[in-house]
């Protein structure tokens, strides 16, 4: 197999893979503790590596999932002390498993094929090199057999439990009344977010699987409100984030994983400005129009409300008006406009006046306001 | 429930409930008889939520035994329907309302089965009792505060229980939906339901219950509404905070007075 094809399929499948678990990590809010687990898996896969004396795979996922789960109970029995609270606590635990590893490495591995940089950044350009032999046949690169069988056991976990953490996500008082343990689901989802984190890392390191992991979830969060679609959308964009960063590292000559990383992050961007439900633009655009309607009603009301009296000319003079509701004569005439347009309004020798369906847009802006104070 | 002796739904031994060194409920014996609409009522601080948590398990208690029906809550949790507090989970999760309401049939369903058209049918049925049909579809997060809780007393209702404990459902709702709720209430008492909430306005509470438990870490009084809701045990409820329940209950008396009746309609 060609290394830039095995590179990309790498990519496609620890994104695939972390993005499934991903989702039910930004729903629960846990982005950090997927921080730190990718962090403090390195005591225990060094420990593996240690006592398997060599860079044994299995060896590495036992050693590096204990050391995950150890990490879990550690932040929560600390969280549960109520002096290092919530993040606080996730602050305390990582870096000190992090440096324990990191210090193990140095001292007992310095000659093996695991140094401090490929834990941090892993090293999928390597990827094609690092081939799985069995009984002596090559079955090609190792990664692609690991991050596959992980890609087919969380899409199983996630689609087989998919219920079962949807109720413990939004609502554990329920699930457990219900006899679903939330705890059960909880460190059943860290385990699989630890093996995952493990697979992940030898490609893509420590620091940018948590990337892989939120980014996509999250951009997917901002653009549906639906889990099942939001699960499907992380996927596609964490996919498309792996092959389009992949081509353009190559393109570049740049880090394949950075590039993959920066690319789940412009994604997360895009969702974020563009998203017709929950982008910033969408938003501004709903807030303004708010606000020409508001002030569209506010005219018409204004001028409902002093018809039929003495000054009624004076108060429906253009000029007037902008003095009178404070407003820049600018958007005054743009406030008009657009009451003319719905044919709210008529102007009348240099005087607005109410039309019929003026007067009824009044009367019912009018009570609507009274029935709300 | 018929088993030859009347079994309480629900029977609290010398429960004990503990946070750390702090009581925060203390030596509990209460039984609930069937049929009721009960209410839980005392100050803030009481115990009220941790009660009914400590009764669904929701909460390690120190003492004590609980039991539904005479058998402890795990064996009989089909029997028990839940509505937790509305502003205990997010709601702008990602689902729509009668998703939500669906997870009241998980429970039958058990681990891995999943739901299907009988429990999207039931679940429709369930919010269409609330007045919510037409918002099935509506993302919770669109929905407002009166609406969400009606959305979660459906979710209570596909869990088709025997016992429903809620945990303030009148809190920050709006009028049709707290007619809603009473008008719920009574149609589960009228089919032998029994009902448990937890409330903490005075005011409404002779309106909407007929059997009422006074907590206030210990269990101060509990029993038929009328002569359990007196000032006395109000005064052994509230302590500190009795100027205001005093008042409260004066108002209720004067009601009472006023009309010549128990309840005013």
């Amino acid at each position: 197999m060609g290394a830039v094809l095995a590179i990309i399929l790498t990519g496609l499948l620890v994104a695939t893979a972390c993005a499934l678990l991903g989702v039910f990590l930004v729903l629960r809010r846990m982005a950090m503790m997927a921080d730190a687990i990718s962090h403090a898996i390195l005591p225990g896969l060094v420990a593996g590596y240690f006592l398997a004396q060599g860079p044994n795979l299995l060896a590495g996922f036992v050693g590096a999932s204990l050391a995950a789960v150890a990490t879990v109970a550690l932040v929560e029995a600390l969280q549960n002390t109520h002096r290092v609270g919530g993040e606080s606590a996730i602050g305390v635990v990582f870096p000190a498993m992090f440096a324990l590893g990191a210090f193990l490495v140095s001292k007992y591995f310095a000659n093996v094929h695991l140094d401090t940089d490929a834990v941090l950044y892993g090293n999928i350009e390597f990827v094609a090199f690092d081939v799985l032999i069995l009984n002596g046949l090559n079955l090609g690169p190792q990664s692609l057999w690991v991050m596959g069988a992980l890609c087919v056991v969380n899409l199983l976990f996630v689609r087989l439990l998919f219920k079962e953490l949807k109720l413990a996500t939004f609502d554990p008082g329920l699930a457990a009344a219900l006899g679903f343990s939330p705890a059960l689901i909880h460190y059943g989802l860290m385990a699989m977010v630890s093996v995952t984190t493990v697979g992940a890392f030898t490609a893509v390191g420590a620091i940018l699987v948590v990337a892989f992991m939120i980014v996509p979830a999250a951009a997917a969060y901002l653009l549906t409100d639906d889990l099942g679609r939001m699960i499907i959308l992380a996927v596609l964009i964490g996919a498309l984030s792996a092959v389009v960063g992949c081509f353009i590292a190559f393109a570049l000559d740049a880090s394949v994983a950075g590039a993959m990383a920066a690319m789940a992050g412009a994604c997360f961007l895009l969702a974020l400005l563009f998203s017709p439900a929950h982008g910033l633009v969408a938003k501004a655009r709903r807030l303004r129009r708010q606000r020409l309607r508001l002030a569209m009603e506010n005219l018409v009301v204004h001028l409902f409300n002093h018809e039929h009296q003495a000054y009624e000319e004076h108060e429906a003079e253009v000029a007037h008006l902008s003095s009178e509701l404070r407003w820049q004569p600018r958007f005054a005439r743009r406030i008009i406009r657009m009451a003319r347009r719905a044919q709210l309004v008529r102007q009348v020798n240099g005087h607005l006046a109410l039309t019929g369906a003026g007067r009824e847009f009044a009367r019912q802006a009018s009570a609507h306001r009274d029935g709300e104070a | 429930m018929q088993t030859g002796i009347a079994v309480a739904p629900v029977e609290i031994n010398d429960l004990t409930v503990a946070y750390r060194d702090k009581l925060v409920l203390q030596d509990i014996d209460l039984t609930i008889p069937e049929g009721k609409l009960a209410a839980i009522i005392g100050p803030n601080g009481a115990g009220k939520s941790t009660l009914i948590k400590a009764v669904l398990g929701l909460v390690p208690t120190t003492a004590g035994s609980v039991r539904i029906y005479g058998k402890p809550y795990a064996e009989q949790r089909r029997l028990v329907g839940y509505v937790p507090q509305r502003s205990s989970v997010d709601w702008d999760f990602p689902t729509t309302a009668l998703d939500v309401v669906m997870m009241g049939t998980y429970g039958r369903l058990g681990w891995l089965r999943r739901p299907g058209a009988a429990e999207r049918d039931f679940a429709m049925h369930c919010l269409e009792q609330v007045g919510m049909a037409p918002y099935a579809d509506r993302q919770i997060s669109q929905l407002s505060g009166g609406q969400q809780q009606r959305v979660f007393l459906a979710r209570a209702l596909a869990q088709d229980a025997q016992i429903y404990f809620m945990d303030e459902p009148f809190v920050g709702v709006d009028a049709v939906t707290e007619r809603a709720i009473v008008a719920l209430l009574q149609a589960l008492q009228q089919q032998g339901k029994t009902v448990i909430c937890v409330h903490h306005d005075l005011d409404s509470a002779p309106d909407y219950f007929d059997w009422v438990a006074l907590l206030n870490v210990r269990l101060v009084a509990s029993g038929p509404f009328a002569s359990t809701f007196t000032a006395d045990n109000l005064r052994k409820t509230y302590g500190g905070a009795m100027k205001a329940a005093i008042a409260h209950f004066q108002h209720f008396e004067e009601d009472r007075r006023g009309l010549g009746i128990m309840k005013r309609e």
